[in-house]
């Protein structure tokens, strides 16, 4: 039944193809998190009115993150090569496509970090302020913990922006469900492969937002 | 004791300057609760948020525990922050955390050990009357209830003084007095001073030993709460008295009992402290013979002792009228004769 529906389709390379996206995008989510919430507080934290209020640090912050938001991700991972070489030592396969993976979706999510810390209640960061609190305690104890659910949510549209990104760095060389989408699929006009790689993207783009929402539904508690 | 001297405050907008806080001097003892009263944009807000420095004074000294906080360095200041506490209108609780890490958390600011905070904060749910709600979070306690934690958790770190930005503005009446009770009792049993900020009169009234009157950034009127309630010297007191005793708007009514004759009188007795409660009236026309008419009266309870206001006509001969007048302000009891304008 499966082979005459889909004859072309080779099930251990869908299976490598499937643990190659799953591997982009966990290792990417994770550096984006990271770096994204790093941003995304220096952006908040220098901005008028807040803890370390620096103009210069903002605006050249905001500069960054817009320049690299406004790169098309295809682009990105071309200009990105010598870095990746550098970095990585190759420019093909899964690793090759992490560091653009990052670069291109922690400004995208510095911003909506930005935004979640703005809903943080001014008067919650105030009260710590007059318990005496230290600004990594502000940091630690008040802003992240109380910006948790929009965190939370907000990373779950980054990781579903990642797939697809991983999608498109497959088609230049960095493997996945992308990559054999395009080179055994729409290169050789086998579009079984096609349509099968589209399923198991759309179900990882499920299991993602699943796991999201569910997580931040679980720590609110306003 | 708290000293605070020639405290201003100037906020720098781009086209204009406010004067928040003007020249306000005030000496508070210690244990004393002291209210600051006045309507929005007085600058009491700013003024108890000058007290612990969340905004910085343009000018002006604060001495709390021997200390000008108005000099600390970043460093000190965060020490000696942990010995005021503070609580809000909003009450400014972190939902992420349950009641009982709540109140942890100034004491894990203060780096105190998890089994000393443990101990601390379940002593802290006990005086707040918060049994049973530990691992409650915020959201779902109600607007008094949240209030509670907010005091358990400002009284954490043991402060000196206690800093209440207009703690019950947010609550209901009833609400209102449960939080103000609580308030007083923490007052007489930790010996703590307070100081709260409120345009409600009523809590002046129901709890502070000492008020102060503001306004545009000034104090214009400040003392013992009695003496300011029956002598009120500026207007926006007069009007605050007003709103305690309701009976003050209906003057006008009066008029009909003020008249020429010699043989009656309108006069409005101050009754202060223990002579509230005595039974002057028919004393007075028990001793003298006199009729006493009551035209109507209030009596408002105090931090230090009750305060009440009655309207009276006094009928009979002009030499007796004098006489009951005489024996009333003998009492300790003030007098005043009223006349049409």
């Amino acid at each position: 039944m499966f082979n005459e529906l889909f004859p072309n389709v080779q099930m251990d390379h869908l299976w490598t193809a499937t643990y190659e996206t799953f591997y982009m995008t966990i290792i990417s989510v994770v550096g984006t998190f990271i770096f994204g919430i790093l941003l995304g507080l220096l952006l908040y934290l220098t901005a008028r009115g807040n803890l370390w209020q620096n103009s210069i640090v903002n605006s050249i912050t905001a500069t960054v993150v817009n320049v690299f938001r406004a790169i098309p991700f295809i682009i990105l991972i071309l200009l990105l090569f010598p870095f990746t070489d550098f970095l990585v030592g190759t420019i093909r396969g899964p690793e090759a496509a992490l560091p653009a993976l990052i670069i291109g979706a922690a400004p995208f999510y510095a911003r909506l970090v930005e935004i979640a810390l703005k809903e943080v209640d001014k008067g919650v960061v105030e009260a710590a302020q007059a318990m005496g609190a230290k600004a990594h305690t502000i940091i630690f104890k008040v802003l992240l913990p109380e910006s948790m659910p929009a965190l939370i949510s907000g990373i779950t549209v980054t990781a579903i922006a990642l797939i697809s990104y991983t999608a498109m760095a497959g088609v230049i060389g960095a493997g996945g469900l992308g990559d054999l989408a395009y080179m055994q699929g729409f290169q050789r006009r086998n579009f079984d492969v096609v349509f099968l790689c589209t399923v198991f993207i759309v179900v990882i783009v499920f299991i993602f937002q699943f796991i999201g929402d569910w997580f931040s539904r679980k720590i609110d508690h306003r | 004791m708290i000293s605070i001297k020639n405290l201003s405050k100037v906020f720098n907008t781009k086209d204009q300057t406010v004067q928040a806080v003007d020249d306000v001097s005030i000496n508070i003892p210690k244990g004393e609760i002291y209210g600051v009263i006045g309507y929005s944009g007085a600058g009491k807000s700013t003024f108890i948020r000058l007290i612990n420095r969340l905004e910085d004074p343009t000018e002006g000294e604060i001495l709390l525990n021997n200390q000008d906080i108005t000099a600390l360095r970043k460093g000190e200041l965060r020490k000696q922050r942990q010995k005021i506490g503070m609580i809000f209108q909003h009450f400014n609780l972190l939902w992420s955390r349950t009641v009982f890490e709540n109140i942890a958390f100034p004491l894990e600011i203060a780096g105190i050990s998890k089994q000393e905070r443990e101990r601390k904060v379940l002593e802290l749910i006990d005086l707040v009357g918060l049994k049973g709600r530990e691992q409650s979070y915020p959201s779902q306690l109600s607007g008094g209830q949240k209030q509670r934690v907010g005091i358990a958790r400002a009284l954490a770190n043991e402060p000196t003084v206690l800093l209440c930005d207009e703690a019950t503005s947010a609550l209901d009446p009833e609400t209102t007095d449960d939080i103000l009770d609580l308030l007083v009792s923490i007052n007489e049993k930790l010996n703590l001073t307070i100081i709260l900020i409120t345009h409600e009169m009523h809590v002046i009234q129901k709890i502070c030993h000492q008020v102060a009157v503001m306004e545009q950034g000034k104090v214009v009127e400040q003392g013992e709460v009695l003496d300011v309630f029956v002598k009120p010297q500026s207007k926006t007191t007069k009007r605050f008295v007003q709103q305690l005793s309701p009976l003050e708007h209906q003057i006008d009514r009066l008029n009909q009992f003020i008249t020429n004759d010699e043989q009656s009188e309108v006069v409005k007795l101050h009754f202060i402290g223990n002579n509230a409660k005595r039974a002057l009236i028919s004393e007075v026309s028990k001793q003298l013979d006199v009729e006493i008419n009551i035209l109507q009266g209030s009596i408002s309870p105090t931090q230090e002792g009750a305060y009440g206001t009655l309207y009276v006509e006094i009928k009979g001969k002009p030499s007796v009228i004098q006489n009951s007048i005489s024996y009333i302000e003998s009492s300790g009891v003030e007098v005043e004769v009223l006349r049409h304008v």
